[in-house]
């Protein structure tokens, strides 16, 4: 086998020129999709990170039927206490989750006295908030990073557009769950940046104060928001929260709660989607251009070495193993050009890094891309790189193969 | 007993329009360890019985028997196999793998072909190189080596696989007359040395002398068997 190597790579060294070239085709397209799946999948992180660490939790449970009416936050669908306590027991004895968080969701009128619009709220119990969705303090860049009872966050396009500042007081107006009106002041102690997807321009408030101005006796939850220990369990905690809650039936013997991952909430995970669509596309253009050049460098090695193949042949080389010596010099190209490939491509995820790009997203400005490459991506597109050089090699290595020598003796 | 045994023996090959004899009823024994020659000009169908011998092509008829083997009837691959067991070949155009040294060209065979132990690799290739006198040249490769230098090369390989026959089609046609008989003198030397049977091809008449048995073809035909000493048959 190590002949067959050195034979391999001695030819490839014979041709330089041409094998430059082609190890340069396979490094280039190797170095831009490295650059492209880090650069994309970083984003993709980041947003998903911004998404589900400052507004969503990485999953929610919610009343059945609740979610498809969200947009109306439809108060006849809250959890009473006792389904709530119900669900605190399961996640209290779910090792994998983190932290979670009741909300109780309403919408209302916002007036700063001289003028009134509406809002939609969440009423939280703030430790636990801040726990299950820990960038919500770094959406506060005005006030304080806490939230006490009377206290309320306002979104900054509400502030900017009712010109409210910090410790002004404003009221909070809403229609209750029997149709009442119910008004109560707040101070005003954080402003929030906005955040791109749902619940990205809601205000909050404690959920105390949340039950007080809707006349509940006890703070009912809309939705209870999951941070999980590990991201990446999160279709297995779905499924495990299903099941330990499955035996929750209402009256009509249909499954109380609805278990949601974020993806299911959020429509970025449609850009997140087509991100790895194109991910997708990018990896299958890296293929083409290998098996393409390959195979063009395959079979020219073929055709001039036709006589050197009758040679071979002729002292009794078995067609196995001169099929083997063209699949390797393919295999060689194919390693070289992933090899060099992954080097140049972490080099420029280095540089990129350095240098700080920066992007809006939304409402969000300024946010810092940080370009990162995974273990599994080099590893996924050097394996792809090395199974197409050899896959490109097999057709010229089986026409090698096939010759007849005293054909191939012939050839001039 | 005969090394080769050929029995009305023809081979046809078949163009667009017409039908080329290239051989027609040939019979001829070739004994071990003989030192044979077919001799006869361009088209004579010299080049095609060296072929059919070395399992590089099949009759059309007739029967051919390589070291008790019908070599007509073997297949692709069993024909690789019978070729790298009992035969060695040396091309006019010496037919050296670029790539690999001197040495490297002589291990060639004994790794992919033989799957021969290094140790006795490293032994025969010694032997070989000192027979042919290329030991100083062991680590050049073929394109820093002359013409006769690379036939030497090319006779070590053939015999390294301790073959019972090598086939020489026209071996001398590339070099001038000196390197030409030190060549045919090597062959001959290695004849004696390790009992190994050459036949050569050629249209050289001068070269045609060096040959013990020689047999004449025209035209597809064998015309003539000579034995070394004027002998005819």
């Amino acid at each position: 086998m190590m002949n067959l190597f050195k034979i391999a790579i001695r030819n490839l060294i014979r041709y330089k020129r041409r094998t430059l070239l082609t190890a340069s085709l396979i490094t280039i397209g190797v170095v831009f999709v490295l650059v492209f799946v880090s650069i994309t999948g970083s984003f993709k992180a980041m947003m998903i990170g911004q998404i589900t660490d400052s507004m969503l939790g990485h999953l929610q449970i919610h009343r059945k039927g609740y979610v498809a009416s969200i947009d109306n936050l439809p108060l006849n669908l809250n959890m009473k206490p006792k389904a709530y306590a119900k669900i605190s027991t399961v996640l209290g004895a779910t090792p994998e989750v983190e932290a979670y968080s009741p909300r109780l969701k309403f919408g209302g009128m916002f007036s700063n006295f001289t003028e009134t619009t509406n809002i939609r709220l969440n009423g939280v119990y703030p430790d636990r908030e801040f726990q299950t969705v820990p960038l919500l303090t770094s959406r506060i860049p005005e006030g304080k990073k806490t939230l006490s009872r009377g206290e309320i966050l306002i979104p900054t396009l509400l502030a900017k557009g009712l010109k409210v500042k910090l410790g002004d007081t404003v009221v909070i107006v809403a229609t209750n769950a029997d149709g009442s009106v119910n008004g109560k002041q707040f101070i005003v102690s954080g402003i929030l940046e906005s955040a791109t997807g749902p619940g990205g321009r809601d205000g909050y408030m404690h959920i105390e104060d949340a039950a007080e101005v809707l006349r509940m006796p006890e703070p009912e939850v809309s939705e209870v928001a999951i941070r999980l220990k590990n991201f990446g369990l999160l279709p297995k905690a779905v499924k495990q929260l299903e099941g330990k809650l499955a035996d929750a039936v209402n009256k009509e013997g249909k499954p109380m709660f609805e278990v949601h991952a974020w993806e299911q909430l959020s429509p970025f995970f449609n850009i997140a989607r087509m991100i790895d669509v194109m991910t997708f596309f990018i990896k299958i253009m890296l293929i083409a251009i290998v098996l393409i050049s390959i195979m063009n460098v395959m079979i020219m090695a073929v055709y001039e070495r036709i006589r050197e193949i009758g040679t071979i042949a002729a002292i009794g080389t078995l067609p196995g193993r001169i099929r083997s010596m063209f699949i390797i010099e393919g295999l060689c190209l194919g390693v070289v050009g992933a090899i060099i490939g992954d080097l140049i491509g972490i080099a420029v995820v280095v540089v990129i890094n350095l240098v700080g790009i920066h992007f809006d997203f939304g409402q969000q400005k300024g946010l810092l891309l940080k370009a990162a490459l995974q273990p599994s991506d080099l590893l996924i597109i050097s394996v792809i790189v090395i199974l197409v050089a050899v896959v490109a090699s097999l057709q010229p290595a089986f026409k090698a193969s096939k010759m007849e020598p005293i054909e191939a003796l012939r050839h001039v | 007993m005969a090394l080769i045994k050929a029995q009305n023996i023809t081979k046809d090959y078949q163009t667009e329009d017409v039908v080329v004899h290239a051989l027609q009823d040939v019979d001829f024994e070739i004994e071990p360890a003989s030192f044979v020659s077919f001799v006869g000009p361009s088209g004579s169908g010299k080049t095609t019985i060296l072929n059919l011998i070395g399992c590089l092509d099949k009759p059309s008829a007739g029967s051919l028997q390589v070291a008790d083997t019908d070599v007509g009837s073997l297949g692709r691959k069993e024909s690789a196999a019978f070729r790298g067991k009992h035969l060695g070949f040396i091309f006019q155009d010496f037919n050296l793998i670029p790539v690999l040294t001197v040495y490297e060209n002589i291990e060639y065979p004994l790794i992919m072909v033989q799957s021969i132990a290094p140790q006795e690799r490293k032994e025969r290739i010694s032997r070989m190189l000192a027979a042919v006198g290329m030991t100083d040249q062991a680590h050049k490769y073929p394109h820093q080596i002359s013409g006769g230098q690379k036939q030497r090369v090319a006779v070590a390989r053939a015999l390294v696989t301790n073959p019972s026959l090598v086939l020489a089609d026209e071996p001398t046609a590339n070099l001038d007359s000196q390197t030409a008989y030190a060549v045919i003198g090597l062959m001959k030397k290695m004849r004696d040395d390790f009992g190994t049977t050459f036949i050569f091809s050629t249209h050289d008449t001068k070269i045609v002398g060096e040959a013990e048995v020689i047999f004449r073809l025209e035209d597809g035909k064998l015309t003539a068997k000579e034995m070394k000493g004027g002998a005819k048959s």
